[in-house]
């Protein structure tokens, strides 16, 4: 499966949720938003949202800012 | 000081800080702390996901501070409103500070695209506060539209020249039902003390707190400053003269011509 994360091609060798994908790239689901095909998930879909071949995600999160 | 109302909700710091370019999260912290202020402001970026950071808001007490996330980076309106739908998804209450800066040399605020943006962003419940250039029609449109405050810049971002818009600011002020709040380009805690006496609300400074040896101090020094500033705006300035008003008595001289 390829994705689009953050503007990059991952290949992942299974299927993953968005709670999985999140592990697997250990971060940490109350400190990042997702969004995914340019709908924002908010946590309580994470475990449910199934990911697909061709997804585009963006993983944003707070950083220091004026 | 008096307490400052945005949207309801009461403040007893008129000083809003950013918490970008610190050389660590501790002098963040400590420049945060030391300026008494009670609102700071983050922005929302991409995560490396090759080098993953520790999370800023592990650093952010909650219950002290009111988080402002704030749109930077849009080029748009677009960019804007969905900058401020990931924020408040993030589980920010619904604060945004709104920031359109397509012109990445002098990071001014565009005007049409923050009207824009404040116009749907405020229907969508959020509580808007738009950086915007000094321009006094501009706030009021804003206003009518619905934003919580207006936030007109004294010079541009990160460059501490002070309030070189400042007879527009005092218009501004002069016109504004809202409270406004000088943002950007105060590198002094006399920048942040004058817009203060001229009647500004509250000010937001960053760079110049980020960018000196003891932000902690620096962080001091603003909160005085703006407190001076407040005081002084209370208390009423004394008008401008032309010619000289002798503060000693003009009789009783050891003299007798």
């Amino acid at each position: 499966m390829r994705l689009k994360i953050n503007g990059q091609l991952q290949n992942f060798a299974q299927e993953l949720s968005i709670s999985q994908l999140l592990e697997q790239l250990q971060l940490v689901p109350e400190q990042v938003v997702v969004e995914l095909n340019r709908e924002i998930l908010t946590v309580d879909r994470h475990a449910t949202t199934r990911l697909n071949d061709g997804d585009t995600l963006e993983l944003i999160q707070f950083v220091g800012g004026g | 000081m008096d307490p400052l109302i945005i949207a309801g909700r009461t403040f007893h710091s008129r000083l809003l800080v950013g918490t970008g370019k610190f050389a660590s999260n501790q002098a963040m912290v400590a420049a945060m702390e030391h300026s008494g202020s009670e609102i700071v402001t983050v922005a929302l970026r991409r995560v490396d996901i090759d080098n993953p950071e520790d999370s800023l808001l592990s650093h952010i007490d909650p219950e002290r501070y009111l988080l402002l996330p704030n749109t930077s980076g849009a080029r748009d309106a677009d960019e804007a409103i969905r900058l401020a739908r990931l924020a408040r998804a993030a589980g920010c209450e619904p604060w945004i500070k709104l920031e359109v800066t397509p012109d990445p040399y002098y990071l001014l605020p565009d005007p049409i695209e923050t009207l824009k943006a404040a116009e749907i962003l405020v229907k969508e419940g959020f509580v808007v506060l738009p950086y915007m250039p000094a321009d006094p029609v501009l706030a009021k449109r804003l206003q009518e539209v619905g934003t919580a405050t207006v936030m007109p810049l004294g010079a541009p971002i990160g460059t501490n020249r002070g309030l070189r818009t400042r007879d527009h600011i005092a218009i501004i002020i002069e016109q504004a039902s809202v409270p406004v709040i000088v943002d950007a380009g105060l590198g002094a805690p006399s920048h942040a003390a004058e817009a203060m006496e001229m009647g500004a609300d509250a000010v937001l400074v960053n760079t110049a707190l980020a960018d000196t040896a003891d932000p902690a101090a620096m962080g001091r020094a603003f909160r005085k400053g703006v407190e001076a500033g407040r005081e002084a705006y209370l208390a009423g300035l004394g008008p401008q003269r032309q010619r000289a008003e002798a503060s000693s008595p003009l009789t009783g001289f050891l003299r007798n011509d």
